[in-house]
């Protein structure tokens, strides 16, 4: 099967993410819970966001929008200048094949299955070739610092580096966005500065605009911007670098 | 994409071996019982034709009573002699006429005994029914005429009375009577119906009549058409006559059957084939509980893996990329099922064969159709869980533990 997803048109550069008035509304009535109220974001292509906040305070919902596994109940969500609430699943399915990238609180990588399989994955559904995968694959796990561990599963690797295979994975495609929801919330200090360390530089490096959700001031530090939401609402945006 | 599924559903089955051996086993043991039904049934159904077949399909019996089968119809009139004799001076195509009675007697030879079918009939009797001798000699005229006490056994009843020894000249008692063995019947094996062809002792027809039976009746005529000539022709003929002999009249039903060979190889290949269909649909309705098996597996599979499925559809895929994944898993479960099945079935056809001494008759048809019958199952009871796979929402897939 040939892969033919027509590109997505970048006329002008749009900004990379543009919420316009965005609301994420759960359950009726009564039971009316509003997890996002209203909110505008513009995010530029190469920035680096920290994303802080309360649990509760609809910043996963928001992270679940932004990575195209939600859509909002009003407002617009533009991707690139592509209005994402009118896609369907399947073309939503297609954006996070090409643009995105995910890192998980949890890792998630699949059981039983080695390092070098968990970051081919998404290049699989990419349809590229076998060979190709694999030398990808190798890679970026060279680059998060795993080269000799890529036939261990991950069962057989510590914490730190069950997440450095997932930013692998995240990374592989090349993603303009990858969206970390608290990468370093099951690590250590040591492992958590790492794993930062391995952000900023896909950041730096790579050009690939991070955006992660974060409990800890410290890794939020990391990033250019913090974005505060509150009840559904995004309090305070501020840089990083004002602020310190 | 359809590889690497393949590859993937390779990778699943292998994890969880023991699981995915019970589950396509309900397949295996409806394939295996489909193809053994059908090899075996085919298998009797050609013995029988066989066996019919060298009978003689120039074969024709005429039976007191309209139905075949011991018990029934005795109430209508015997046939005589005489029936016998007027088929072979007015029915011209009737190259040999057997008349023949018959009753189920224990045969006793020195000290050991044995029960048997004696028939009294005559020398055409060997001719119709393609009897060849092994020993000895048929009957002569005078013998046949007089009704003396001779006698030809079958190769079962020589084993059983005399083992070891030569038959020839021994004699035998048959009720009141002591006969004389003058031949010995080259052995024929088994029939159709699986009864021993070879039990059998032939004496004179008159003989039986007097010494035996008490009476004149002849239950059945065996005639034997000329080469070339017409069986449909010779049997209405035959049916004409007898309805005149036996006066019966235009509007009566007749109280007798010419049966041809043919006629009652047909009724018991029949016979077979319905048996084998019934059983075939039975076999089947097993394949069925192993689609439902699989459907059950795949379910609890899906449920065990929705954090996996939901790391597939974060990282893009799509839905029908899960839906192909579970979807060819259910069905590489289900043709391995069907292959393990097929091995198994020529396994057990050939074991049950020789030993139920059917030929093995092998049947590629249906081991496609059972092959392709089992990968069907797993298209259909694999569908609906790969359904609920590929539907599930990520973000709760994700969440999950």
């Amino acid at each position: 099967m040939k892969e033919s997803d027509p590109p997505i048109p970048t006329a002008e550069r749009p900004p990379l993410i543009e919420f316009r008035q965005v609301s994420r509304i759960y359950g009726r009535g009564l039971a009316e819970v509003r997890a996002l109220d209203r909110v505008d974001l513009l995010i530029q292509a190469g920035e680096f966001v920290a994303v802080m906040g309360p649990s509760g305070s609809g910043k996963s919902t928001a992270m679940n929008i932004l990575g195209c596994l939600d859509t909002p109940n009003a407002g617009s969500y533009r991707f690139r200048g592509v209005p994402v609430e009118s896609l369907d699943r399947d073309q939503r399915a297609r954006l996070r094949r090409h643009y995105l990238g995910f890192v998980f609180q949890g890792f998630n990588l699949l059981n039983r299955t080695s390092a070098l399989e968990n970051v081919e994955l998404p290049l699989i559904y990419r349809h590229i070739p076998r060979a190709e995968r694999h030398q990808r694959a190798r890679q970026a796990l060279a680059m998060v610092g795993l080269t000799g561990w890529e036939h261990h599963t991950p069962g057989e690797l510590s914490g730190g580096q069950q997440q450095r295979v997932a930013i692998a994975r995240a990374m592989v495609t090349q993603p303009s966005l990858l969206l970390a929801d608290e990468p370093t919330g099951n690590l250590d200090t040591a492992r958590s500065h790492e794993i930062m360390d391995l952000l900023t530089g896909l950041n730096r490096d790579q050009g690939i605009t991070v955006l992660m959700v974060t409990h800890e001031a410290d890794m939020a530090d990391y990033a250019h911007r913090v974005i505060h939401f509150l009840d559904g609402r995004v309090a305070d945006t501020r840089p990083e670098t004002e602020a310190a | 994409m359809l590889w690497n599924a393949f590859l993937l559903a390779l990778r699943e089955i292998r994890r969880n071996l023991l699981r995915s051996f019970l589950t396509i086993l309900g397949i295996v043991i409806g394939v295996a019982a489909v193809i053994v039904m059908v090899t075996l049934g085919g298998g009797a159904t050609r013995q029988v034709a066989s066996q019919i077949e060298s009978l003689g399909s120039n074969l024709l019996m005429i039976r007191v009573g309209q139905h075949m089968g011991p018990g029934v119809g005795s109430s209508a009139p015997s046939f005589s002699v005489a029936d016998a004799l007027a088929i072979q001076r007015e029915v011209p195509s009737a190259r040999a006429v057997a008349p023949a009675a018959s009753e189920s007697i224990t045969v006793i030879a020195g000290n050991k005994s044995w029960s048997t079918q004696v028939s009294g009939t005559d020398n055409a009797f060997f001719d119709v029914r393609n009897w060849t001798l092994e020993s000895g000699r048929i009957f002569t005229e005078s013998e046949l005429h007089g009704g003396r006490s001779v006698c030809l056994i079958g190769e079962t009843v020589r084993k059983e009375l005399f083992g070891a020894l030569d038959p020839l000249g021994e004699r035998i008692r048959l009720k009141t009577m002591s006969c004389q063995v003058v031949g010995l019947l080259r052995s024929k094996g088994q029939s159709s119906m699986g009864s021993d062809q070879d039990d059998l002792v032939v004496i004179p027809l008159r003989a039986f009549q007097r010494r035996i039976a008490g009476n004149q009746d002849v239950r059945l005529i065996q005639v034997s058409v000329r080469d070339g000539e017409s069986t449909e022709r010779a049997k209405q003929d035959l049916e004409r006559l007898m309805r005149e002999r036996r006066r019966i009249q235009d509007s009566e039903q007749d109280n007798f059957s010419v049966r041809d060979m043919r006629e009652i190889a047909s009724m018991l290949t029949g016979t077979t084939q319905i048996l084998t269909t019934l059983l075939t649909a039975v076999a089947a309705v097993s394949l069925l509980v192993g689609g439902i098996g699989i459907m059950n597996i795949m379910l609890v599979s899906v449920t065990e893996r929705t954090r996996e499925i939901g790391i597939r559809l974060a990282i893009g895929a799509l839905e029908r990329e899960v839906l192909l994944q579970f979807l060819v898993e259910a069905v590489v479960l289900s043709s391995l099922g069907g292959i393990l099945g097929i091995l198994l079935a020529i396994g057990a056809s050939i074991g049950l064969a020789s030993l139920l001494q059917v030929p093995f008759v092998f049947n590629g048809g249906i081991v496609v159709i059972a092959f392709l019958f089992s990968a069907a199952v797993g298209v259909i009871f694999g569908y609906f869980p790969a359904r609920r796979a590929a539907r599930l929402d990520p973000i709760e897939a994700l969440r999950r533990e």
